[in-house]
């Protein structure tokens, strides 16, 4: 400290460091009183969390395909949302058919029939995606990176408005399945069943993914490429067609995504449905850190508990009414924060070199 | 073998071979000697297909090289050991050689021939769970030499294997070469130690400014006077 220190630091530095600081106090303040007024039971905020974490393994699985992609062509992929919006769109007219058949009543024909959805929509979403790539992003591969991120807009655009063209502005909705109702009793608390099968899900996808990429052979080489295009090329890798398979892989796992999150929530299908996990899923990619596979996962799940608790747990306690309306803005406030204080994200390493 | 003739290359606007003409006959090894910029590495990579010649014409046992990408050489029997070694370096030792044998499908030939790998350099047996970046130059360079054997190459392209090695690796990896092609693997070696390539090769073509300026057995460059004051250091 002393002299030396106050000549280096200039403005926009002691800037962020109060910025910092009125965070870290106006965060922990908040906590302190919602916590000391008692106002929410234990009850409720294990469901707070749970909620969370249901909601952020959602963006999890959607924040995987930015996350790929981003790992081997750097670039942001920002029609992956509209990727989930076709798995989840396609999924819900199957879905209104199997309901219609009986098919989501009894747990053996329901358990069936969620399986063949998320199937279907992870192939819708997964056709989609190589179209995408095929089309829209490979006769770019080698021209400045902004040009294929205006070229994602644009098709993320065009596909929300192939969707309105199809089917209308309308909303749409997932049958409810009767398996899915009610909760499950862990001691004196209970847990509703959806949350338990939305987590599981993802996990299953998850962990497959994590094999996928850590065990198999297209798995190393899709490592290799992420790592270094040239060299991956001289050890005989077709990068295109390992390209081709991260758009794929991405593709399915929006898919999924999209009928897990019918099942979560139920309303609000219609071809803008896709904009704000999108984004948000987007952040959870940054938070965790761009290009890493368990920054995917744990950026995912902090986000949806973040954004589950973070109204009451601050905003409430700062004196802000109507806190629960607020959860957009902690979800865009942390992608600020973290683009302004942690650009690498939490598990990502330093953008150095070729990555910058 | 490897039949490259007037092959003329750029960056952009920049002409970096002016009309290369080079024989590599089977169970070889040459060496490619020159100054900074020569187009010593510019010639491996118009070769493994990284770049394309304007002009020129190359063939590999009789088959026309131009048309292939470099991703389809591996197969045809060409392997290059890249300058600066390019190991993976997220990777495990061993998800590097596996790499290495991407376009083979015989799991259990692949099994052998990292066993091979690591009797050839017992360091990256006791490193083979370890992530390639995490090792020194030397053993990155042995990785990087097994990591093309791995492809079961019948000519190997190798480009600077002695840059930034301390003596002692140097003398390791040109062992390996020795050995290498003893077992009759061609070689095609790009070196700055000319000293040293010379040692190792039949044969050696010098390089000037994108131009081959001399061509000789080994053993006669080592006492051509010109090589001599040029590129091994001895005055007369």
């Amino acid at each position: 400290m002393g002299r030396g220190f106050l000549k280096r630091l200039n403005w926009v530095d002691a800037f962020l460091y109060v910025l910092r600081i009125v965070i870290i106090v106006l965060v922990i303040y908040g906590a302190y009183n919602t916590l000391s007024s008692d106002k929410y039971t234990a009850d409720q905020w294990l469901g707070l969390i749970m909620s969370g974490l249901a909601q952020g393994s959602i963006y999890a699985l959607i924040a995987l395909g930015y996350t790929l992609v981003y790992g081997i062509l750097l670039m942001i992929n920002f029609a992956h949302g509209e990727i989930f919006m076709a798995g989840a769109f396609t999924a819900v007219f199957a879905a209104e058919g199997l309901a219609r058949a009986g098919w989501l009543e009894t747990p053996v024909k329901a358990t069936i029939s969620i399986l063949l959805l998320v199937l279907l929509a992870s192939t819708v979403s997964m056709v989609l995606a190589i179209l995408l790539e095929r089309i829209a992003y490979r006769p770019l591969r080698g021209a400045p990176r902004l040009v294929p991120l205006i070229t994602a807009i644009g098709a993320s655009f065009f596909l929300q408005y192939t969707f309105k063209g199809f089917y209308g502005s309308g909303f749409k909705s997932y049958p409810l399945v009767p398996m899915l109702q009610g909760g499950i009793p862990i001691g004196a608390f209970s847990i509703p069943k959806v949350q338990v099968v939305v987590i599981t899900l993802a996990i299953v996808l998850m962990a497959g993914l994590y094999f996928l990429v850590e065990r198999t052979k297209i798995g190393k080489a899709m490592r290799a490429v992420s790592e270094n295009k040239e060299v991956a090329r001289l050890m005989g890798i077709n990068i295109d067609r390992v390209i081709v398979f991260t758009f794929m892989v991405g593709g399915a796992l929006a898919g999924a995504a999209g009928v897990i999150n019918g099942l979560y929530r139920p309303q609000g299908v219609n071809f803008f449905m896709g904009f704000f996990p999108g984004i948000k899923a987007f952040t959870a990619a940054v938070l965790g850190g761009i290009g890493s596979v368990p920054g995917a996962l744990i950026g995912g799940l902090l986000l949806g508990v973040f954004e589950s608790i973070g109204p009451n747990l601050v905003l409430d306690g700062l004196g802000i009414t109507g806190a629960n309306q607020l959860k957009d803005v902690i979800a865009f406030s942390l992608l600020v924060l973290v683009l302004i204080f942690r650009p690498q994200g939490i598990v990502g390493e330093k953008l150095s070199e070729k990555k910058a | 073998m490897l039949e490259v003739k007037d092959v003329h290359s750029y960056y952009g606007n920049i002409h970096a071979l002016k009309g290369i003409n080079l024989t590599v006959n089977e169970g070889e090894v040459v060496t490619l000697i020159g100054g900074n910029g020569a187009g010593k590495s510019t010639t491996l990579r118009t070769i493994s297909g990284l770049m394309r010649p304007r002009v020129g014409s190359m063939t590999f046992e009789g088959e026309n090289l131009i048309s292939f990408e470099p991703h389809q050489l591996v197969s045809k029997g060409i392997a290059l050991v890249p300058e600066g070694r390019g190991v993976f370096a997220k990777l495990t030792v061993e998800e590097n050689l596996e790499m290495g044998a991407f376009h083979r499908n015989d799991t259990a030939g692949i099994r052998a021939d990292i066993e091979k790998s690591y009797e050839l350099f017992p360091r990256l047996g006791e490193r083979r769970s370890q992530l390639a970046g995490t090792m020194s130059g030397g053993e990155q360079q042995m990785l990087a030499v097994t990591r093309a054997l791995m492809s079961q190459p019948r000519l190997l392209l190798m480009d600077e294997p002695s840059m930034g090695l301390a003596p002692v690796l140097v003398d390791v990896i040109f062992d390996a070469i020795e050995s290498i092609n003893k077992e009759g693997v061609t070689i095609l070696l790009v070196e700055q130690n000319a000293h040293l390539a010379l040692q190792v090769a039949h044969r050696g073509y010098v390089l000037q400014t994108g131009e081959i300026v001399l061509t000789d057995e080994a053993k006669a460059l080592q006492t051509n006077p010109v090589v001599q004051k040029a590129y091994l250091g001895m005055d007369h």
